[in-house]
């Protein structure tokens, strides 16, 4: 019994990198893995991420191998060879400081580009839409007619957004409240809105479809449910959206100022 | 200062010392202030540290409980609670969703600031700097006692905040404002919240008072040939644990000041021009959310290595004790926790890489992170190298040792994904990062202290706990943890947030309720493996076999004092001839040469060859 009590726990710690490695492997089959990116960007988001998974799980896997061969092979009640009196190596230290520390700068670099584009090189337009977060909704302000955001003649509506593909879309992200975080799963986009503060979110959307809005920072007992939808549609269907909900809005204005 | 001198001299003098602790005979009511000042209100660092560890496990219970509750919800959501949720029945027995909110935000609360920093600082600082650096006591025994009777007003702070109307703070442990600092935010926002801030200030206090302690009887209490490099791994990590303390707790302090002042003064340092939240504008304006978010992670992120250093020292030592090996690479350990300390303090924005902060900032965030995950990795790699070569016992105390490193490596790698901003754009506040803290914390931190528990049970209460359940307790832990936990990498890869009721109303969620239910599955078997842990640690407190002074045959001081160790710590006057790793030393009859043990010819030779 005794003698097996290395080969026992070795196996236990080696169940780690292989569950570990079958759990990923066999996720996406069950979908539970990235949702569907439509947007421009997300290639390269993805792409970072999984450059890093590889990256990382070499290093896991090796790592923990060779924790379990110690233990296999270093288990006191199988072992005649002497230990080996070492304080350590001044060559290894050296070697896996500089190597890890050459790699952690390049990935460092290796993200900036990415990250310049999606939060730092914004388009020089005017807002597509406002987008405001308020307890539990996700308010929408379009400019109306006249393209200019914060006339008589914006288009207000809630949760519901539309978004023509296959161009610059910028947001202006506001809150009225507290902490929100708009949230675009399927077009790999997250930014918080803060009260008090004005943020672009750009993007360009390449398919159609209807997707999740999720609130993605806590915002009070509701957050759960603080869910919108975004329609990504060619641009005449939006236009046409567009107009229809606008008379939408000037005909409940007309019957509130009648009554 | 007096005080520190008396400390040392009378260190000096031990053997006049025992007289001066024969007491007069006491009358009955000097016996009960004797039976206060023995076991309450003690200036003695042992008592202190079992008052820590005794109070932080039955708040672990809790936090556990908590935590349980948690992951009900998110398994089952609006489900009716069993056995509990008739307590708490909003409507029948399941939860309402403010209910959800206050949950996690005190779950996370109770683990980190009356749990894992407390219990590594409190209680095995407190019991350990001193046995380990041969001194008899703290620098300063009143303030230490001090230290521990300030979490009080802290624990009765969070315990009562349960009761008062409202219910407790349920803005997150981070708190953000201006949901934390608008009363009218939500149910928790109100008393509360204000009473979630006076605890962590007591908290707080508490921290300081240790710290300045830890340093000072680090630094002038040290046997005689304890020089700084011949100190074990615990103590360094205690000591360089307790200078971030000393740095990053001020500004969390003065934040939570501003954070009570927005709220019951009408400042607004949190709270921008023309709030209006649930239709109330707030009174103030012209404050920053943001501003809160960076003096909060100023002090939080250096805190998530107070939360790991002291058990990365502890798991050091008590490696090598197992595998007889000198620990592998002693001054790059020392300097990578050194590393640890001083780039924590420059990477606080990697939490706020998606809250609004100038995107160029995050780059230099970015890139500070990520070279902050290089001692991390030195460490890890000294690790594997103490254990290659040796003769490895597998008592319970190792396995747990092991399991930190093994479990070590999988948060380490995962703070690198976070740390690369574009990816963190998709996995920020999503189960990637529950995922992360979770290994760090749990499958770290908690691990290396139950290593630490089984190791220094003996000299708390010089008895062993029994090593058969206690490698039960490690095996089912160890599982059901990566069942719980190692799940939430892939929940955070489809984007599934953090601190949602329910979740699963959206479609790019509502396939993961199974795997959710699975992890709850698991959740549950680890917090009942931890009965087995509860029995055998009352169990053996009184029944386990007596261990003598040095039942592991380790090298460090605490090892040659008597078990448990009487006033004042040791009967002889230690004096400390070499380093405290010399394990297996050729040459040397026993395989183990402990610090006290005169200096021999042989080692002499070895250690000279050896390098
Ligand atoms: C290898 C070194 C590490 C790196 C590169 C790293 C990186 C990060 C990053 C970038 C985040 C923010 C993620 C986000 O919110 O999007 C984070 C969160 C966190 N990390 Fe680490 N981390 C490391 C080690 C640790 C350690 C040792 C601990 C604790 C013992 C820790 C505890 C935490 C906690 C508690 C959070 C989440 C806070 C919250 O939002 O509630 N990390 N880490
Ligand atoms: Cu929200
Ligand atoms: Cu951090």
């Amino acid at each position: 019994m005794k003698r097996l009590a290395g080969l026992f726990w070795g196996l236990l710690f080696l169940a780690v990198p292989i569950l570990g490695v079958v759990t990923f492997a066999v996720a996406p089959a069950y979908d539970i893995w990235l949702p569907k990116d439509v947007s421009e960007h997300g290639a390269a988001v993805d792409g970072l991420f999984y450059f890093i998974l590889w990256l990382t799980g070499v290093v896991f896997v090796v790592t923990e191998v060779a924790l379990f061969w110690f233990i296999w092979k270093y288990d006191a009640n199988n072992k005649k060879a002497e230990v080996k009196y070492r304080h350590g190596s001044h060559v290894l230290e050296v070697v896996w400081t500089i190597v890890p520390a050459g790699v952690l700068l390049f990935l460092a670099i290796y993200q900036m580009n990415t990250w310049a584009d999606v939060k730092m090189r914004r388009p020089n337009m005017a807002p597509t839409v406002e987008v405001i977060g308020r307890q539990f909704e996700w308010r929408l302000r379009y400019p109306g007619r006249d393209g200019v955001l914060g006339t008589p003649d914006d288009l207000h509506l809630v949760n519901d957004l539309h978004l023509p593909i296959d161009e610059d879309i910028l947001i202006q992200l506001k809150s009225m409240d507290v902490l929100h975080s708009f949230f675009l799963p399927n077009v790999r986009i997250k930014q918080d809105a803060v009260p008090g503060m004005k943020i672009p979110v750009w993007f360009k959307a390449r398919e159609e479809g209807v997707f999740d809005i999720v609130c993605a920072e806590l915002c009070g007992w509701g957050h759960y449910k603080m869910k919108g939808r975004v329609t990504f549609e060619s641009r005449e269907s939006f236009e046409q959206w567009l107009e229809v909900k606008y008379q939408e809005q000037e005909a409940t204005q007309a019957s509130s100022t009648e009554t | 200062m007096s005080t520190v001198e008396t400390k040392v001299t009378s260190v000096q003098d031990a053997p006049e010392k025992q007289e001066t602790h024969v007491h007069v005979q006491p009358s009955s009511a000097r016996k009960l202030s004797t039976f206060l000042s023995t076991y309450v209100f003690s200036k003695d660092h042992k008592v202190i540290g079992l008052q820590f560890l005794f109070s932080t496990l039955l708040w672990f219970l809790i936090g556990g409980l908590l935590a349980l509750a948690v992951r009900w919800q998110v398994a089952w959501p609006w489900s009716d609670v069993p056995v509990v949720g008739k307590l708490f029945a909003q409507q029948g027995g399941q939860m309402a969703p403010e209910f959800y909110t206050m949950l996690f935000t005190m779950h996370a609360t109770v683990m980190i600031f009356l749990v894992i920093i407390p219990i590594l600082a409190g209680a095995f600082g407190n019991f350990l700097i001193p046995l380990m650096i041969g001194a008899d006591d703290m620098a300063f025994p009143t303030l230490n006692m001090l230290s521990y009777w300030f979490m009080w007003p802290a624990f009765i702070a969070f315990g009562a905040s349960f009761f008062v109307e409202g219910g407790a703070a349920s803005s997150g442990w981070t708190s953000y404002p201006t949901l934390a600092t608008n009363v009218n935010s939500s149910p928790g926002a109100g008393w509360g919240q204000t009473l979630w801030l006076i605890g962590l200030t007591f908290v707080g206090v508490s921290s300081m008072l240790g710290s300045v302690n830890y340093m000072t009887t680090i630094i002038l209490m040290r046997a005689p040939g304890m020089t700084m490099f011949r100190l074990p791994m615990t103590i360094w990590a205690m000591f360089i644990t307790a200078v971030l303390q000393a740095f990053a707790l001020p500004v969390l302090t003065a934040a939570g000041f501003m954070q009570l002042a927005d709220r019951s003064l009408g400042t607004g340092f949190f709270t921008p021009e023309g709030n209006i939240v649930n239709n109330a504008i707030a009174t103030a304006g012209g404050g920053q959310p943001l501003l809160w978010q960076h003096l909060f992670w100023f002090y939080s992120h250096p805190a998530v290595y107070i939360m790991i250093l002291p058990a990365m020292g502890m798991v050091s030592d008590i490696l090598t004790c197992f595998a007889r090996k000198p620990l592998f690479g002693y001054r790059p350990m020392v300097y990578s926790v050194a590393g640890i300390a001083g780039l924590g303090f420059i990477v606080w924005g990697h939490h706020m890489f998606m809250s609004g902060m100038n995107p160029a900032l995050g780059v230099t965030f970015m890139v500070s992170t990520m070279m902050i995950a290089l001692p991390s990795a030195v460490k890890t790699f000294n690790w594997l190298g103490t254990i290659w070569g040796g003769r490895i016992q597998f008592t319970t105390s190792m396995l747990f040792a092991l399991s930190f490193v093994s479990m070590f490596i999988i948060g380490g790698l995962s703070g690198i994904f976070m740390a690369a901003t574009p990816v963190d754009i998709f996995i920020h506040d999503t189960y990637f990062i529950v995922a992360h803290f979770h290994y760090v914390l749990f499958a770290g931190t908690a691990m290396g202290v139950w290593a630490a528990i089984y190791f220094w049970f003996p000299k708390m209460f010089g008895r062993t706990m029994n090593e058969f359940w206690g490698k039960v307790h490690f095996f089912l832990t160890f599982i059901f943890l990566n069942g719980t936990f190692f799940t939430m990498h892939i929940l955070g890869a489809v984007g599934f947030p953090r601190r949602l009721a329910d979740a699963y109303h959206y479609e790019t969620f509502h396939h993961l309720q199974p795997l959710n239910a699975f992890m709850t599955y698991c959740a549950i078997g680890m917090v009942a493996s931890q009965i087995i842990f509860a029995v055998n640690f009352f169990w053996s407190m009184f029944y386990g076999p007596v261990a003598g002074r040095n039942p592991w045959n380790s090298n460090t001081l605490e090892w040659t004092a008597p078990s448990p160790p009487g006033h004042g710590n040791f009967d002889f006057q230690p004096i400390v001839h070499r380093g405290p790793y010399e394990y297996s030393v050729p040459g040397v009859e026993t395989d183990h040469l402990m610090q006290t043990d005169p200096p021999n010819a042989a080692a002499t030779a070895a250690a000279a060859a050896a390098h």
